[in-house]
């Protein structure tokens, strides 16, 4: 009971904090890095509920965050829509299209699916570049519109942008929250556990990896569109394999498979890289090392280990309770699971 | 009941199961011995689905199963408690057990009652219930297993070596409530290589072996016979 009364607190001062956030600095670019973590982090939580939470790692993510903002830039600026509407409508497009390469690509498993979506990520980031008369290939579309007012509010400054985002970011938060302490969660990580087994206690696999799939489409359109009306200029660079590496490192650097661990990856992650700005081509070398480090001694990333070491304290002082012992020996079954994803990112 | 015939499955080019016939009985416990490797298991898989036949004809209560998804076996009423006790270790003995009426999951009343009774059946799971599955000892284990299988309220309920790696006492009191569920309306598929506690439970038996139904008869008939004797009960 206490635990949960901590866990509400600390919920509760990390919601104050990012709302008090844009008051405590003068300084928009720091809001603006910021607002951006924010984006990153909602594409990391589409990645975590297939990746995580189901057991299918998709390098396609990149692909449909670029779809997402290709799709908003292009009926605001091309089609002249209203902001809300082609929001709306991205999100509808990124699904649809989630839906019909999810269908095709849960026919593979494990590596080959990551393989898999690792070419279907690649070839949408070339249909962006190469199509010029839609897409404007290269150059980019410039001069997406700020979200359009909603009566009073606006959306036009660095701040306003931010509790627009963040706005997002809790919903997504919150859905997540919803989704993993519900019989669906369980029913996704009974299929990451064994797909035979959850088939034999009568959970039809297919229509719920797909389901997962296209909701982590949702995820990562929902962010992609965030990006293209916060940024107001895209190119195809944001559909590029680079950037899926970037979601996934978050995401394994944070915890994957966790609730809070997009948060505190990206986090970490993103304002690193600004304070070793200065060092931009030597950044490499203390990232992928200590990268490295992480998945060996910490395979679910910060918040696991954190969650582990606390556990471990636990059974420190209750020896004999069973029930604490019992979960940090499975915590390790956990762990043996996701290595397998981790070999095909090194790879 | 359940009723298979001439059924081969293949993996690859290689025939695991050649040719089989096996009838269920309504109310029935029957039981396949054989050793490792003999098909039992891939016998189980083809029944609920997770291996297509190659060629013959498997049907339930009428229903032919052939191509059916193993959901919609499930929901059928054919129950499967999966050779080594397959539980999901992360989750508590109790989201086990939920998960085991996951094709009943609208019916809240229904799965309360359930539970009752699995923890009825089993006393020790209502004490460890908000225990992760995966500390659970072997025999406690295996009651999870079964218990799941029993919460989607199956008419026949596979159980894939339920003894194995068991202390002796622990494969007895198995037994004891194998048969206690049979009594209760549940007909019991049983595939083991303990024959001497499983004929003891079981009307009739089939015997395996490399792929094929070498022997049948009744589980008298097959106490009695020497080969069985020889091979599976070592006296």
């Amino acid at each position: 009971m206490t635990n949960v009364l901590k866990q509400r607190n600390v919920v509760i001062i990390l919601i104050l904090f990012a709302l008090a956030f844009p008051m405590m600095t003068s300084n928009t670019y720091m809001i603006h890095v910021m607002t951006l973590s924010f984006i990153w982090m909602i594409g990391v939580y589409g990645l975590n509920l297939l990746a995580g939470y189901t057991g299918y790692l998709s390098l396609a993510h990149a692909g449909f965050f670029a779809i997402g903002a290709y799709s908003l830039g292009l009926l605001t600026v091309k089609a002249q829509m209203n902001f809300w509407l082609a929001l709306v409508l991205a999100l509808v497009i990124t699904c649809s299209i989630g839906l019909v390469v999810g269908a095709i690509a849960l026919r593979t498993k494990e590596h080959f699916f990551a393989i898999y979506t690792l070419c279907l990520g690649y070839i949408i980031y070339l249909v962006i570049d190469k199509w010029d008369s839609l897409t404007e290939g290269v150059r980019g579309l410039i001069g997406i519109p700020a979200p359009a007012p909603i009566g009073p509010i606006t959306f036009e400054t660095e701040k306003a942008h931010y509790y627009f985002v963040l706005f997002f970011l809790l919903l997504v938060v919150l859905i997540m929250y919803r989704i993993v302490h519900s019989l669906s969660g369980r029913t996704y990580i009974a299929i990451r556990n064994s797909e035979d087994l959850a088939q034999t206690i009568g959970i039809s696999t297919k229509t719920n990896k797909l389901t997962v799939f296209v909701l982590s489409t949702f995820f990562a359109g929902l962010s992609g569109a965030l990006y293209a009306s916060f940024v107001r200029f895209i190119g195809p660079d944001i559909g590029s394999t680079n950037i899926v590496f970037d979601l996934l490192t978050y995401l394994l650097v944070g915890g994957i498979g966790t609730l809070s661990g997009p948060i505190v990856g990206t986090l970490l992650i993103v304002w690193l890289s600004q304070l070793l700005q200065d060092f931009q081509q030597y950044r490499m070398l203390i990232f992928g090392p200590a990268l490295t480090l992480l998945i060996i001694f910490a395979p679910r990333g910060i918040v696991g280990a954190v969650a582990t070491w606390n556990m471990n304290r636990k059974l420190k002082k209750y020896p004999n309770n069973q029930a604490r012992s019992g979960r940090s020996r499975n915590d390790s079954l956990v762990k043996s699971e996701i290595v397998p994803e981790k070999q095909v990112k090194e790879g | 009941m359940l009723k298979l015939t001439d059924v081969s499955v293949k993996y690859g080019s290689f025939t695991a199961v050649h040719d089989i016939n096996i009838e269920v009985n309504a109310g029935e416990i029957v039981v396949l011995l054989g050793s490792n490797g003999a098909g039992k298991s891939t016998t189980f898989r083809t029944i609920s689905g997770l291996n297509r036949p190659a060629a013959g004809e498997l049907v339930f209560e009428g229903n032919k199963l052939n191509r059916r998804p193993a959901d919609q076996i499930v929901q059928m009423g054919i129950g499967q408690c999966p050779e080594g006790r397959k539980l999901f270790p992360a989750m508590s003995v109790e989201e086990n057990l939920r998960m085991g009426a996951f094709v009943h999951r609208r019916k809240r009343d229904q799965i309360k009652h359930s539970l009752e009774h699995v923890y009825e059946l089993f006393p020790i799971l209502k004490e460890k219930r908000h225990d992760a599955a995966g500390s659970l000892s072997g025999g406690q284990q295996q009651m999870v297993a079964i218990g799941r299988a029993l919460m989607s309220k199956p008419k026949l309920m596979l159980l894939d070596e339920p003894s194995v790696g068991l202390a002796p006492l622990v494969v007895e009191q198995m037994f004891e409530t194998i048969q206690k569920i049979n009594k209760e309306g549940t007909t019991i598929l049983l595939a083991e290589q303990n024959a001497n506690a499983a004929l003891k439970i079981a009307d009739k038996g089939y015997v395996f072996e490399n792929g094929t139904i070498v022997l049948e008869g009744t589980s008298a008939e097959l106490f009695a016979n020497d080969e069985v004797r020889k091979a599976y009960i070592g006296a």
